[in-house]
């Protein structure tokens, strides 16, 4: 059975180039342009992981995450934030509120694929 | 029952008494558990006010004038509400200058002035004998009444009676023997004697217990309660005119406004009024009781007058019953012994307690302000080489207890018959009134003079004597009677009881108004055509100043001299004592961290000010300095010594005004800095914030171009179509990179002000056209139509070029973004608005909400957010445009409502005529 991924970001370039990748590489993907969505798609695509941006208008990438690790039932769903906001202190913030990995834009197509194989395999 | 022994023995056991109560409050004293230091005792002792004359005299002026003894307790009751600005002042002052009485304070306000001190105790003293003498005469009479029970004969006529068989006499004797017992047994007048206010303070309830007494059992005893007291009254002919409020009164309303107003005085400047007042005063704060409790006293004494002025008049119908004894002869005439005795006590209470008070003020200022600075200037005695005077002290204050009440008893022997108790004592009060203006001025202008003051007491005594003073004597037969009925040597017009034609008022309010114009006008002339020497000018701060400046010390920088402190002791023994001046050297070095006798105390001005400030203590502030300037060597400050003292004094205060302003200064300076690091601290998170957006921004293009360059690179098998519009998107990414490269360049350049500007004459209409013809191929791509309106003739604007056309770009290519996506509609027009052009790009989107609209001009913020897809942008755009816009002097803003499109407009000012003719 092949694993599900949603997408969630608000860069349509970004998304299209992930989905892509994703696809490529043997996942079920689906995508959301804010969080609002994203948190309706993981409700009804039921991912296996969220690929999840910060820097989004009115709810944020954290916001999300929080509120998803509110859910027992979602607890198993893991979390990848991605940012374009590197520093540190974005990073413990996103990890603190639950987040498996937290990944800093622009990124490395094959590390990224690579990272969600090992937490997916892992989990 | 009453026989002589059994009211003889009563009064003494009733003095013992008294002398026990005194006795047991000197020795808690002693031992620090003071009883008058509490307010009510204070209040109690405020009402020796009400003396004999109230005691049996209230009665006899209501049986013939009705309401017309109110007046009396009217003004004290409006005076003491006046208390908390006028007594409060007058009390700080005493304590602070150790005043020992009335005269003293006079006497120490202008200038020291031992003759001031003298004017006013003569004044006091022969204005206070005909009060002394009233109380006499109300004992004796009582006493002789009270004698004859149950009969009721009225005495005998005083001229009469052999003088040694003289009641009177002995009374006299007897009280001047009780109150040397109780006011001289400490010499230290400055201190309280608080034996004599606890007495005292019993005397008040004792008089008011036997009034009331009285009072009940006229009203409630023989008649049936008030309302039949008064309907008897109003029934008889000779009664019910007395029920008339100001019918009575001679003169009228004129009379009782000048009896109120004399009355007000006399609670003040009395001085047994002063003493227990202003000298017995153990604190400010009882002022507060005393303003509320005192005028219920005062009511209290006076509910039962009338009644029993009119049970009296009702009881002797025939007028053989003297209406002022009507108080102790109702009870005798209605068989009850126990309370005509009760009586009798009442009135000898208020009888003594005047006697002893007034004695004892009288006394002090008699040997402190007359007999003292008198013996102390005549150098044949050689007082300065006694080397113990408290002695002599003591003796001059007995002897003047003495020679009072014997004066006293002449004044009752001489006029005490032809007059009534009431008219006897307001003489008393119309002498006391002329301290008024010396007091009342001197502590509230700092311009009157020791010369104004000396003029007004001279001249306002010389009036009294003339018209209240004189007419009393003649018409006793002292001074033939056609002195009064015709004027001296026969001129009307100095007739005293009409002067210089002054008719139809009474006798007191007629010397009232002649004394009070004499006395004011003298004070304010003379003081104003005065000017005043430097000792003087100083009291007179110190008094009005007192609640302004800091305590005593002030006044110790205006003395030079040299003195030892072996000299200053010495003179302190003589007259304290060598145990309290031991005791003032050691409680003087202890407040200066010096262990005396072991350390010396040097002898400097402070120092010698503080002991002249103890002396004044015992012996009032004119003595005391006559004796230290004789004990230590003092050299004359002249006028410009004087003057330089306050120079510096002066510029002391205006240093100290720099220094106050410097440290608000260096406040102000520690605010700024402070509210500066905040900016700085502000900025520095500002600047964190930009550089993580500006990161952000660059990152995200860069996301893209990567992951598709990763991808395009590691999979050749892609399609073509895919191929291509992957690369499109690297593309796009690239300039979207580019640009936000250089909006941030450009806003570095901006802020830090260092970006070029070459500003030429530019034609709006023209740059439009030419931007808008620019775009025409996005417009054509995004089907988007464009409705240009300009003018025909604009004025040329001063400008730079290429980044008005900039602004004009980024608010193009916002509409763009955000106008409808199927019927795009952009409207751009120019308008000429009172000497700027403005230029608006409208647009048919969404809209930009209110909050919005707050926040677009802001870094890196951009609108849209409420779409699906975000806008492309840095969010630099408009905070740049503003800036451009706002360089040129013009401003740029947006107006719009969601879902009715929004305006951007932005204005720049028209060239000036002589730049627009250069072009």
């Amino acid at each position: 059975m092949r694993n599900r991924v949603l997408i969630v970001d608000d860069e349509p370039n970004i998304v299209t180039a992930l989905e892509f990748l994703l696809q490529q590489s043997g996942f079920e993907v689906a995508v959301a342009p804010n969080g609002e969505e994203g948190l309706r798609r993981v409700e009804t695509f039921a991912p296996d992981l969220v690929l999840l941006d910060v820097m989004m208008p009115r709810i944020s990438g954290y916001e999300v995450c929080r509120r998803m690790r509110e859910r027992p039932e979602w607890k198993h769903i893991k979390i990848v934030m991605l940012s374009a906001k590197g520093r540190d202190v974005e990073v413990s913030k996103g990890v603190s509120l639950g987040a498996d990995l937290y990944v800093t834009k622009p990124f490395s197509n094959t590390e990224l694929v690579a990272k969600i194989g090992a937490l997916l395999k892992g989990g | 029952m009453l026989q002589g022994w059994v009211i003889v023995v009563t009064s003494f056991a009733y003095l013992g008494l008294l002398f026990a109560i005194a006795y047991f409050a000197d020795k808690r004293a002693d031992a620090g558990r003071s009883v008058i230091a509490n307010p009510y005792i204070y209040s109690l002792s405020l009402a020796v006010y009400a003396t004999a004359w109230t005691f049996y005299g209230s009665v006899g002026r209501a049986a013939g004038d009705g309401v017309g003894f109110l007046p009396i307790y009217i003004g004290p009751t409006l005076m003491i509400a006046l208390w908390w600005v006028v007594m409060r002042k007058v009390l700080r002052i005493s304590k602070e200058n150790r005043i020992t009485s009335l005269a003293d304070f006079v006497a120490s306000r202008y200038g020291k002035s031992a003759l001031l001190g003298g004017v006013v105790t003569v004044i006091a003293v022969i204005g206070i004998v005909p009060y002394i003498s009233l109380q006499l005469k109300a004992v004796s009479n009582s006493f002789t009444i009270v004698l004859r029970y149950p009969e009721i004969i009225m005495p005998a006529t005083v001229g009469e009676v052999p003088i040694l068989q003289d009641t009177a006499l002995w009374v006299a004797l007897i009280l001047a023997l009780f109150t040397i017992l109780f006011g001289t047994r400490h010499l230290y007048s400055a201190e309280h004697h608080e034996g004599m206010v606890a007495a005292i303070a019993f005397e008040s309830l004792v008089k008011l217990l036997a009034f009331l007494a009285v009072g009940v059992f006229v009203t409630f005893g023989i008649y049936d309660g008030f309302g039949d007291v008064f309907a008897r009254a109003a029934a008889d002919p000779k009664l019910s005119p007395l029920l008339a409020p100001l019918e009575g009164v001679a003169g009228g309303y004129a009379s009782w406004v000048w009896l109120t107003v004399l009355s007000m005085l006399a609670i003040m400047f009395l001085p047994r009024q002063f003493q227990v007042t202003v000298i017995e005063n153990t604190s400010e704060r009882h002022l507060n009781k005393a303003i509320w409790l005192f005028p219920l006293y005062m009511l209290a004494i006076n509910v039962f007058v009338l009644p029993i002025a009119f049970g009296g008049r009702l009881h002797f119908p025939g007028g053989t019953v003297d209406a002022d004894t009507f108080v102790l002869t109702i009870p005798m005439a209605e068989k009850q012994e126990l309370l005509a005795l009760l009586v009798f006590i009442g009135g000898l209470s208020a009888a003594t307690g005047m006697v002893i008070v007034e004695t004892i003020a009288l006394s002090t200022m008699a040997c402190n302000d007359l007999v003292m600075p008198v013996l102390l200037r005549m150098r044949g005695l050689r007082l300065n080489e006694r080397p113990d005077l408290t002695g002599l002290l003591l003796g001059i204050r007995r002897g003047a207890i003495l020679l009072i009440l014997l004066l006293g008893y002449l004044y009752f022997r001489l006029a005490g018959e032809a007059y009534a108790l009431v008219s006897i004592g307001l003489i008393s009060f119309a002498a006391v009134a002329q301290f008024a203006p010396a007091v009342l001025g001197g502590i509230f202008w700092k311009g009157a003079t020791r010369r104004g003051a000396l003029c007004g007491l001279l001249a306002g005594f010389a009036v009294w004597f003339y018209t209240l003073l004189l007419p009393a004597l003649a018409r006793s037969g002292w001074l033939p009677i056609g002195l009064l009925e015709h004027g001296p040597f026969g001129v009307a017009l100095l007739k005293p009881l009409q002067l210089f034609g002054l008719a139809g008022l009474d006798q007191i309010t007629h010397a009232m108004l002649w004394s009070m114009i004499a006395n004011v006008g003298a004070y304010v002339l003379a003081s104003l055509l005065d000017t005043q020497g430097a000792q003087e000018h100083r009291q007179a701060s110190l008094f009005v100043d007192v609640f302004t400046r800091a305590g005593e010390g002030a006044g110790a920088r205006f003395w030079r001299g040299t003195a030892s402190a072996a000299d200053l002791h010495s003179l302190l023994a003589r007259f304290l004592g060598a145990g309290a001046a031991d005791e003032t050297f050691r409680s003087y070095a202890r407040a200066k961290g010096l262990a005396w006798p072991g350390e010396p105390l040097p002898a400097d001005a402070e120092f010698v000010h503080h002991v002249e400030t103890q002396l004044a203590g015992a012996i009032g502030a004119a003595s005391a300095r006559i004796m230290v300037a004789s004990a230590v060597k003092e050299e004359a400050l002249t006028l410009e010594e004087v003057r330089k003292i306050l120079d510096e004094a002066s510029q002391v205060v205006m240093y100290s005004h720099r220094l106050e302003q410097k440290s608000r200064e260096l406040e102000a300076a520690s605010a700024e800095l402070r509210a500066a690091n905040e900016r700085l601290k502000e900025l520095d998170r500002l600047k964190d914030d930009f550089l993580s957006t500006v990161t952000h921004e660059l990152r995200t293009p860069l996301t893209s171009i990567r992951a598709f360059s990763e991808i395009l690179n590691q999979d050749p098998r892609i399609e073509l179509a895919q191929r291509r519009k992957f690369l499109a998107i690297i593309t796009k990414e690239t300039e979207r990179l580019t640009r936000i490269i250089n909006q941030v360049l450009d806003l570095a350049k901006i802020e830090a002000g260092r970006a070029e500007w070459s500003e030429t004459p530019v034609d709006l209409r023209d740059l439009i056209g030419d931007t808008v013809s620019a775009m025409s191929q996005v417009f054509e791509e995004k089907n988007i139509r464009v409705e240009v309106r300009l003018p025909d003739r604009v004025p040329p604007v001063r400008a730079d070029l290429d980044r008005i056309i900039q602004v004009l770009l980024n608010l193009l290519s916002n509409a763009v973004k955000f106008c409808d996506q199927v019927h795009g509609l952009i409207e751009v027009s120019l308008a000429e608005d009172d000497g700027s052009l403005r230029v608006d790009v409208r647009d048919n989107g969404p809209g930009i909400s209110a909050r919005d609209q707050q926040v677009i001009f802001d870094k890196f913020v951009q609108a849209g957010d409420a779409l699906t897809n975000k806008p492309q942008g840095s969010g630099l755009g408009l905070y740049i445009s503003r800036h451009i816009v706002e360089h040129h002097g013009g401003r740029l803003w947006v107006q719009s409502r969601p879902g009715e499109g929004a305006c951007f407009s932005f204005t720049l000012p028209v060239m000036e005529a002589e730049c627009a003719t250069e072009s």
